[in-house]
């Protein structure tokens, strides 16, 4: 309810995958926020595991620094990995 | 607590007398078939109404999870109810064309939603019998019953988790909480001694391995209620005098309110489409 803390949720859809982002639930603790993405997030078999974090123990980049955080990797285009071809075989990458 | 009466002989023969004729023709069937159907009613029927009565909450749960959650039990019932209606026989007209005295479900899973620590009450009483039922029924000599059994022993064993989650946090919350907790409780408790109830038709199938003994859960059941309610620092309700009835169409009040809403459609407009 208003009160309850906000709790990030991860879904990992398939074994060898990673975790992913999928959105948040608010519930009173971590139980029952395991129970709220379970409810919310994977009801139409998306996913195989679950994981929660509190909002709140995010520690999250500073909006106000994105500049000098993000813009200095923008004209080092020799950092992609796009030099070289990936075989059609090679699914997640 | 209201408390309703009994039902005595004279006010069945007067309700056999009122009922519409031709309302429900049951299928004539040999004893021992119409016992395997009789059952099959209890099943569909306990999670057909629960499942009505959850999706009551669409909408109004105290918070939008909690909506999920609720409807995603609904559903789940519902699917149950399709499973065991289909194999009685056709399941929409089972649900929608039956009057009242003819629904099979237990008087528990029927009671009104009250306020959402009621309707938790329910749900623990009704899915923590359920799932040892399940559990035992898995084993049933019909192969029906025992896959039916086996796909819903799963997803009943969530809604166990989730309302003892839910009891717990209630009974161990602030002081209001845990009194609408202990008031919930107190108005499903009479409605426990006849889901351990034995009538002629169960004991047949009882006799020949297809459906569990359920005097032989009561212990179990009576164990991880208790451990539950001390979880949530709960007292268990003193024991008050039981209703017993639904699996003989001996139905509260509340049954025809809730039918008379799930069938309207349906009755009123017959074969309706999509």
């Amino acid at each position: 309810m208003s009160d309850w803390p906000l709790w990030e949720v991860f879904v990992r859809s398939k074994g060898g995958l990673s975790h992913r982002h999928v959105g948040s639930v608010h519930a009173p603790d971590a139980e029952l926020a395991l129970a709220h993405a379970r409810d919310t997030y994977t009801r139409r078999q998306e996913g195989v595991s679950l994981w929660i974090v509190k909002s709140a123990d995010i520690v999250a980049s500073d909006p106000d620094q994105a500049g000098e955080l993000f813009e200095p990797a923008a004209d080092k285009v020799y950092r992609h990995p796009t030099f070289y071809d990936i075989p059609d075989e090679v699914k997640h990458i | 607590m209201p408390s309703l009466p009994p039902i005595r002989p004279e006010d069945e023969a007067v309700a056999a007398r009122i009922r519409p004729h031709g309302a429900f023709d049951a299928p004539d069937l040999a004893p021992h078939e119409s016992a395997r159907f009789d059952y099959l009613l209890r099943l569909g029927d306990d999670a057909l109404i629960l499942g009505q009565r959850l999706s009551e909450w669409c909408g109004h749960a105290p918070a939008v999870e909690v909506d999920l959650s609720l409807a995603n039990l609904a559903l789940d019932l519902i699917g149950q109810a399709n499973l065991a209606l289909g194999e009685a026989g056709d399941a929409d007209s089972l649900a929608f064309h039956r009057d009242v005295l003819d629904f099979r479900n237990c008087l528990l899973v029927e009671q009104p939603n009250g306020d959402f620590a009621r309707t938790v009450a329910r749900q623990l009483l009704y899915s923590t019998w359920q799932h040892l039922a399940l559990q035992r029924l898995t084993g049933s000599s019909d192969n029906f019953l025992s896959e039916f059994a086996a796909k819903a022993v799963k997803e009943v064993a969530y809604h166990r988790e989730l309302a003892s989650e839910w009891v717990v946090r209630l009974g161990d919350g602030t002081e209001e909480s845990a009194r609408r907790m202990a008031d919930g409780l107190d108005w499903c408790w009479r409605f426990v001694p006849e889901l351990f109830e034995v009538d002629a038709h169960l004991e047949e199938l009882i006799g020949r391995g297809i459906a569990p003994d359920p005097r032989e859960l009561e212990a179990e059941y009576r164990a991880a209620i208790g451990a539950v309610l001390a979880n949530g620092q709960l007292q268990p309700p003193p024991d008050q005098r039981p209703i017993i009835g639904g699996r003989r169409g001996h139905h509260s009040e509340h049954l025809g309110h809730l039918l008379a809403l799930m069938q309207y459609l349906p009755r009123t407009y017959p074969n309706a489409t999509w």
